[in-house]
């Protein structure tokens, strides 16, 4: 046991270490050696690729006229049997040099997990409406009995098979198996009944003409984020979209990442906009309430806002978990509206602003936002 | 009654029934006439099973971040269920062993079946004959001493060390690593021999002298001598294929960079017979853990979980070659071919398929042949000797190229010689490029002369240079590696600061 504990820490030191020149701070030197460095990508609807950070010590190793081996299996000469770049290693006897990616198949709740892990996240805790209940069907084991559409098919092959082997009707040369009765299996569940949480998002971005096609993309990056985080806390998780510029309207997902408009900038609009929207669809007894909005902090003129103060002050800090503000940088922005904000709410309970410098800047803002559990 | 009695008993722990069903394998296995060592198997959960997995089955092995890296590998793998590792065993004596807690019984069996055939396979193998059979107590031995060097020149120093030195890893002579002689105790230094003239015959009269001391003869002994002195003055006097021993003994390193790098050098030869026997050992380990299961230790009710286990085990993904599954399908030919007499010139030269293919001599020499071969072959000279026309006819295998046209691997060849070929290739060197030092003393200016002996398949140039940067840490001098670049040979060198890349006079064709 004594043994145990010494090399579990010992493992976790150098863990440590690797992900600390990963991330890449120590031993600068070895960056460019740092292979699949993204940390999280995204993959198809709903399955993502993890690729690993890998760190590769230089060798003499063969180069690019080696990509031959020996493999097994059906086929003529010229039967394709793997794609070449970019899917890595190629085939070869599980020797032959290779980029190192794993790919995984992931839900959105596992990677919302590994985000948590990565940028060590809170668990948000809800507001407490433990008088909403909802029932939640959870499957949990396997029974006898049950409808056929939920009939465990390996489980019952499984059963058949033995049975067979045990009755000794068995024939290798033809394994047809007809499951009876008493083979089959199924999934059985239970009903919880669990308290409710209802979460809502309002992204609210600036598209005046100074948020180009660079901060935009930011911004669709981070509000994918955001949303993974939050579905995985909270079951029901609803998103509405608003975009700006001297006028503000609800638009839909699609509209609001493509958007491209011009026109003058005021914030006020959309907080208008924001409140009136949770005053009619997101009473705060029911609704956590999250707004996230992203500009480059070019506001028109200090009257503006003041009046956005107001409506943060009087309308939405009262009924929001908390109000998200980031601000993007853009070479035309003057990032006064940020200044403004944090004078004003010094360390306000409700309000989080957050800089994005750049595509860099993404993972920190993710953890200014988040971090904080709220 | 009998419920009072059995509620007497202590209940059986997970440890008892294993240690019951490792004793009864091991008999099984002594029965086939296995030799195994002793060996200690130890029940972990797989968090533990990972950590000791990214050292390498050494879970005192010194410090570095690429064990942390292995570690969130299998970590992930595990987690999202792509990989778990069966079995993990160690080659020393007594032979150690890991299983894992949350295994099924009939997983259990048949790792320790497994394990058992690889400490046979360790046991008596040639290839293994010089490896550490104390390395559990050498390799803690390496970390404590690296520990120690951390502390006092600081983790930066040692680690930038290490990671220079772990580059040139695999710089060593694996062909050697049976020979207990691989100690080079040839560079001692020798005075050169005085007046190194022709000896000459006495002549009685002077003018018999021309006779009985040709004049050709001394001059053709004169250049004879010559040569010989001018080898004694190159440094080294043959190329070395050990790098690594080459710059402990002459890089001009402190003394604990000295002690890291032969700590590095001492880990890859203990590690290098099981990457010479990969097919075989995988391949033996699994012809056992077969055997035992289906004839000897397998209840009824587990033979379902076990085929599907073994079948997992035996598996290939499509167009690729499983080590497991080509190992043992060779192990079970040979037996084959032993047992009906299908070997030897009357066999080859039989031109009746029909007659060849029911050929049986009933010789019953199969089992006998595969302990002989399992003692004194690595993988080139199995693959080299068994690797017969009908298996890979039998088992499907070509050999696969890039088509950079379509950017894709596509099969390109199934004739049995470019198979063997291709396989062969594989396993020289460990698929490694060979590299020597031709020279300590390149340009008489203390620089290091690389050659690698070009064999068709171009280095990685580009991570050549980086590798010749952390050589330069540790030799100090600038280094040079002599290869071949799209057919034109090359000079590729580093001076501390600089890369240069020159073309060298193509050899007289």
């Amino acid at each position: 046991m004594q043994r145990t504990n010494t090399y579990i820490k010992k493992i976790e030191k150098d863990h440590a270490r690797f992900r600390d020149i990963i991330r890449g701070q120590v031993r600068k030197d070895l960056r460019k050696y740092i292979a699949n460095g993204e940390m999280l990508g995204r993959k198809g609807k709903y399955t993502v690729s993890i690729p690993l950070p890998q760190l590769r010590t230089p060798t003499f190793r063969y180069g690019k006229n080696d990509r031959t081996g020996v493999g097994q299996g059906e086929g003529d000469v010229g039967t394709p049997i793997a794609p070449g770049d970019p899917a890595a290693p190629g085939p070869g006897a599980g020797d032959s040099p290779g980029q190192h990616v794993l790919e995984v198949d992931l839900t959105l709740d596992e990677l919302a997990q590994i985000l948590g892990e990565e940028l060590a996240l809170p668990r948000i805790k809800p507001k407490d409406r433990s008088s909403i209940l909802i029932e939640h069907t959870k499957y949990t084991g396997i029974s006898r009995v049950g409808p056929e559409s939920l009939r465990h098919f390996k489980r019952t092959y499984k059963e058949a098979l033995k049975r067979a082997v045990a009755m000794g009707t068995y024939d290798p040369d033809n394994p047809m198996l007809i499951p009876v009765r008493e083979d089959k299996r199924y999934r059985s569940w239970k009903i919880k009944e669990v308290p409710q949480n209802n979460a809502v998002i309002l992204y609210m971005m600036d598209v005046s003409g100074s948020m180009g096609d660079e901060q935009k993309e930011i911004v669709r990056i981070e509000a994918f984020w955001i949303d993974t985080w939050l579905r995985s806390q909270y079951k029901k998780l609803e998103t509405r979209y608003v975009v700006h510029d001297a006028a503000a309207k609800e638009v839909d997902r699609e509209t609001f990442y493509h958007l491209k408009e011009s026109g003058g900038t005021k914030i006020s609009s959309a907080y208008q906009l924001c409140s009136e929207m949770i005053r009619k669809d997101y009473s705060p007894v029911e609704w956590n309430v999250y707004p996230f909005h992203f500009s480059d902090g070019d506001n028109w003129g200090s009257e503006d806002t003041r009046k956005c103060m107001e409506i943060l002050e009087n309308e939405l800090f009262p009924r929001t978990n908390v109000f998200c503000y980031g601000q993007v940088k853009s070479a035309y922005g003057s990032g006064q509206f940020k200044k403004d904000l944090d004078e004003k709410f010094v360390r306000h309970e409700h309000l989080i602003t957050s800089e994005i410098k750049d595509k860099d800047g993404i993972v920190d803002s993710i953890r200014d936002f988040l971090g904080k559990g709220k | 009654m009998r419920n009072t009695e059995r509620r007497s008993r202590k209940p059986l722990t997970q440890a008892d029934a294993l240690r019951r069903v490792q004793d009864e394998i091991l008999g099984h296995a002594m029965e086939y006439g296995l030799q195994p060592f002793r060996t200690v198997f130890e029940l972990i959960n797989f968090d533990e099973m990972n950590e000791i997995a990214s050292y390498g089955g050494f879970p005192t092995r010194y410090p570095h971040w690429r064990f942390g890296m292995e570690y969130e590998e299998l970590k992930k793998g595990y987690a999202y269920g792509l990989q778990k590792i069966y079995e993990l065993v160690i080659n020393n004596d007594p032979c150690y062993a890991y299983l894992m807690k949350s295994n099924s019984m009939v997983d259990q069996k048949m790792v320790i079946a497994h394990v058992y055939g690889h400490s046979d396979f360790f046991r008596n193998n040639m290839w293994f004959s010089q490896t550490n059979r104390r390395m559990i107590d050498e390799i803690a031995n390496h970390g404590t001493r690296i520990r120690r060097y951390v502390e006092k020149h600081g983790q930066e120093a040692v680690e930038g060390f290490l990671d220079a030195a772990l580059s040139l890893e695999n710089l060593i002579d694996y062909h050697s690593v049976y020979s207990p002689y691989r100690k080079r105790t040839r560079y001692e230094f020798i005075e050169e021999p005085e007046a190194a003239g022709p000896r000459r015959f006495k002549a009685e009269h002077g003018y018999m002298d021309r006779y009985i001391n040709p004049p050709g003869f001394l001059k053709e002994q004169r250049r004879r001598i010559e040569a010989e002195l001018q080898k004694k003055r190159r440094f080294p006097e043959e190329p070395v294929r050990d790098v690594l021993e080459f710059l402990i003994e002459f890089a001009p390193l402190d003394t604990w960079q000295r002690d890291v790098l032969s700590i590095v050098r001492e880990e890859a030869y203990y590690f290098a017979p099981q990457a010479l026997t990969k097919i075989m050992n995988e391949g033996w380990a699994s012809y056992w853990h077969a055997k035992i299961m289906t004839e000897k230790a397998l209840e009824a009710s587990e033979v379902v979980d076990f085929a599907d286990h073994h079948a997992s085990v035996m598996g290939m993904r499509p167009g690729s070659v499983n080590p497991y599954k080509l190992g043992v399908e060779l192990w079970r030919d040979i037996e084959d071919r032993w047992n009906r007499g299908r070997f030897g010139r009357e066999y080859e030269e039989c031109d009746d398929l029909a007659k060849k293919k029911a050929w049986d001599l009933k010789l019953g020499e199969g089992r006998e042949k595969i302990f002989e071969v399992r003692r004194i072959y690595n993988d080139i000279t199995f693959i080299d000797d068994f690797l017969t026309k009908e298996f890979c006819l039998e088992h499907k295998l070509f050999v696969y190229k890039f088509n950079a046209q379509a950017n894709r691997y596509e099969i390109a060849d199934r004739d049995f010689e470019a198979i063997k070929q291709s396989l062969l290739f594989r396993l020289t060197n460990m698929g490694h490029p060979i590299i020597v030092v031709v020279d300590g003393n390149f340009r008489n200016r203390a620089e290091m002369l690389l050659k690698h002996r070009h064999e068709g398949v171009d280095l990685d140039v580009e991570e050549g240079r980086d590798t010749l940067r952390n050589l330069h840490r540790l030799w100090q001098r600038p280094v040079s590696l002599d290869t071949v670049v799209d057919d034109q040979p090359k000079l590729l060198s580093f001076d501390g600061t600089t890369f240069k890349e020159e073309d060298l006079a193509s050899p007289a064709a």
